[in-house]
């Protein structure tokens, strides 16, 4: 364990030589000059801000917020390798929503043994007002945002389900088209899949999953907390790639049964929302009452099947740290199947010998706090300075519960263009699913963070992150 | 024993209101030891938006008020049939499991007092006995007083006032009984008391879950369980899930509440 792995580096392998999904670009790059290439990339950046001004009329400060540096080499996937990982996500996202479904009626899953019923009655993210609610087609997770990374030529690890509301998709469709603006000729040599259709599944996707009861033309609305949310510029820049509404809480109101949306013509009722206001805030009715960013009466209309909402309140259970440790018997409980991505081998702290096995291996670990995100609050072991580590060792015998700990894994690599040439970054990937009653459908790419700091394994944006446009070849 | 219910609740408002939602738990529902012949409710001022189960099973009626009302009436009229079942309810239906109930929140999170209380009730093996000592335990340390300004006090926060109604008892029994094991469940209602058909207010109680009885209801008010005088109209894991009205408003008109409740046995 304590032996340093070999790291994997997607464009050169162990060898050194271009693997063969890499090679086009590699001989393109042979061709061009480092210092034309930096000053493209940095007519991109300008490009990105242009964009994030034209899309966020109200403020630049929203526009700078949201501006996490581009590289311009693109992480590549192979078709063969695609198709395992989408085969593996599908099988996942099918097996969150069949758990999600379960743990708000029956659960069988505990009664089976299978996961511990303290799991589900001493975590905070377990939903009561959605026991009992099915919704058109038991979908609960409409968009999901897996994070996986690579340690191999063939090996590939989830690393969390964002099943309650992932972002990013807008880098993913804006890097292609800086990609394309900038570097046409590439997509001619290379044969890249293209990804600019997610607008356009995504809307399908919803408008599939509209409640029974409603009829006519589906319309589609994205619930925003307002220009001051960090991603408000997504939510801008899907609702109108989308065609759907851009709405916030105070738009709306329950008329005539339905949560509606004010217009020039007296209100009109909503069929599907996707929203981008965390549970707490949705309905101050139902949950947090001194919220002033949600609908009153949204979870009421929902209960009486009178609007869908994207994704449900109450999917937070299914991607919590604690749940992802049991993700490969929830895979294999609902499918019948075995897990075909693999889980990053978790210790949860809250098992006391897993605990001193965690302590006495401390500078080994990665260790994450069971609700946190964005890559706060968490220690990444072999990086940590003694302090670190002996202040982290506090926290973790304070509170056992709060953590998890997974063994460092040898992240993959795949170079930037650094002041020099080609430099080796780690990555990871966020592919994006949607998920209808019609199937799940998985768009050929996704988010490719870079953590650009050399040696840095924390690839989160607010954390010095990046990001690289991600091609997954068509087959050969 | 079959009990008429007329219930009248009126929000009068000194400004007009420009939105305002509420939920009604107001519907009693047909069971084991109830069952409900008819039951109409009519709002004058608002209108139905739509109605919904709700995770604990309550029918539950979101209305509207109409836009600009400074009044708003919600009348509730009905006849339901009870028998006498000692106050045993019987097994848990529906999907919330068990362990749900045992969940503290935030009108029944023990503190110093509900753990004192907890410690101090002699158990004897017999769930049913301890539990009726417990409500008995309440009463005693917490006599029924309706001078009580905060409609909305914690069951902590009750044993440090020392006197309380039967809102407060609940809470009470709620919290001690889940800080023994007990899972526990508020529940709202109405009682017909004896000799008099206009009634102050609707009622509360508890219920504790049993492993051989399954919920058995307590109304430590009376120092009672529940008898064919008691309809049970809505469940939840304290007030502010069973809560006959709860509601949300724009603006901040100042709100008169006026209720005029009768259930008479005939």
């Amino acid at each position: 364990m304590t032996k340093p792995r070999p790291i994997f580096d997607e464009m050169t392998g162990f060898s050194g030589q271009p693997r063969k999904p890499y090679e086009k670009y590699s001989e393109w790059f042979s061709k061009e000059e480092v210092a034309h290439l930096r000053r493209k990339s940095a007519r991109a950046e300008s490009l990105f801000r242009l964009t994030g001004i034209t899309f966020n009329v109200y403020g630049v400060e929203e526009a700078t917020e949201r501006l996490i540096p581009f590289d311009l080499v693109p992480r590549i996937i192979t078709a063969r390798e695609w198709q395992t990982l989408s085969r593996g996500i599908e099988q996942r996202v099918r097996a969150i929503n069949a758990f999600l479904h379960d743990i708000y009626h029956r659960q069988e899953i505990i009664r089976a043994g299978r996961v511990p019923v303290e799991m589900i009655a001493n975590n905070d993210a377990f939903l009561p007002e959605m026991i009992g609610v099915s919704p058109p087609g038991n979908i609960y997770t409409h968009i999901v945002g897996t994070d996986l990374v690579r340690t191999g030529e063939n090996e590939f690890y989830v690393l969390e389900d964002n099943a309650r509301t992932p972002s990013g998709v807008s880098y993913m469709l804006e890097n292609r088209e800086t990609m394309l603006h900038m570097f046409p000729e590439l997509f001619s040599q290379n044969r890249v899949r293209g990804v600019s259709h997610y607008p356009r599944a995504l809307r399908r996707s919803l408008s599939a999953c509209r409640p029974d009861m409603t009829q006519g033309h589906t319309v589609v609305a994205v619930l925003t907390p307002g220009i001051h949310n960090s991603a408000y510029y997504e939510h801008a820049f899907l609702a109108d790639q989308m065609g759907a509404e851009l709405v916030e809480g105070h738009d709306l109101r329950v008329v005539d049964g339905r949560v509606a949306m004010r217009t020039t013509q007296g209100y009109q009722p909503i069929d599907v929302i996707y929203r981008r206001v965390d549970d707490e805030y949705l309905d101050p009715l139902t949950f947090n009452p001194d919220s002033m960013l949600g609908v009153p009466g949204i979870m009421d209309v929902y209960r009486a099947g009178g609007i869908t909402i994207a994704n449900a309140p109450g999917t937070g259970i299914a991607d919590d740290k604690a749940i992802y440790s049991y993700m490969p018997e929830i895979v294999e409980f609902y499918t019948g199947e075995r897990p075909i991505l693999n889980n990053v081998p978790t210790w949860r702290c809250s098992d006391p010998e897993a605990l001193s096995y965690v302590l006495d291996h401390l500078d080994e670990l990665v260790v994450k706090e069971v609700h946190g995100s964005g890559g706060y609050g968490m220690l990444v072991g072999p990086a940590a300075s003694k302090k670190e580590l002996s202040e982290f060792r506090a926290k973790l015998e304070a509170k056992p519960s709060n953590y998890i700990a997974q063994p460092t894994l040898s992240l993959s690599t795949v170079p930037i263009l650094a002041s020099k040439g080609l430099s080796p970054r780690h990555v990871d990937l966020r592919p994006f699913a949607l998920a209808s009653p019609n199937g799940v459908e998985i768009i050929p790419g996704g988010l490719t963070r870079v953590a650009l700091k050399k040696g840095s394994l924390v690839v989160n944006s607010s954390q010095g992150g990046g990001t690289k446009d991600t091609w997954v070849l068509e087959d050969e | 024993m079959r009990l008429k219910i007329s219930h009248t609740t009126s929000y009068h408002y000194d400004t007009p209101v420009p939105y305002a939602l509420q939920q009604l738990r107001l519907r009693p529902k047909s069971r084991a030891n109830q069952v409900v012949e008819n039951w109409d409710i009519t709002i004058e001022g608002g209108r139905k938006q739509l109605t919904f189960e709700d995770e604990h099973s309550n029918t539950v009626d979101l209305i509207s008020f109409d836009p600009g009302a400074s009044e708003i009436t919600v009348h509730c009229q009905g006849e339901v049939d009870v028998t006498d079942t000692h106050g045993i309810v019987g097994r848990q239906t529906g999907f919330v499991p068990l362990w749900l109930y045992q969940r503290s929140t935030s009108l029944t999170r023990p503190g110093t007092q509900v753990r004192v209380m907890a410690a101090a009730l002699e158990q004897t093996g017999n769930a049913l006995n301890d539990l009726h000592r417990l409500s008995s335990d309440i009463l005693e340390k917490v006599p029924y007083s309706t001078d009580q300004a905060d409609p909305e006090l914690s069951a902590e926060q009750v044993l440090t006032e020392g006197h309380g109604v039967c809102q407060d008892h609940a809470h009470v029994f709620i919290a001690v009984a889940r800080h023994l094991g007990y899972p526990a469940r508020y529940v709202s209602g109405y009682l017909s008391m004896d000799g008099q058909i206009d009634q102050n207010a609707s009622h509360a109680w508890a219920e504790a879950h049993l492993p051989d009885l399954g919920w058995v209801g307590f109304d430590v008010s009376n120092g009672i369980s529940p008898d064919d005088r008691y309809v049970r109209v809505a469940t939840g894991l304290d007030y502010s899930g069973a809560a006959p009205v709860s509601g949300l408003r724009l603006g901040s008109a100042g709100e008169k509440l006026h209720v005029k409740l009768q259930v008479e046995q005939q």
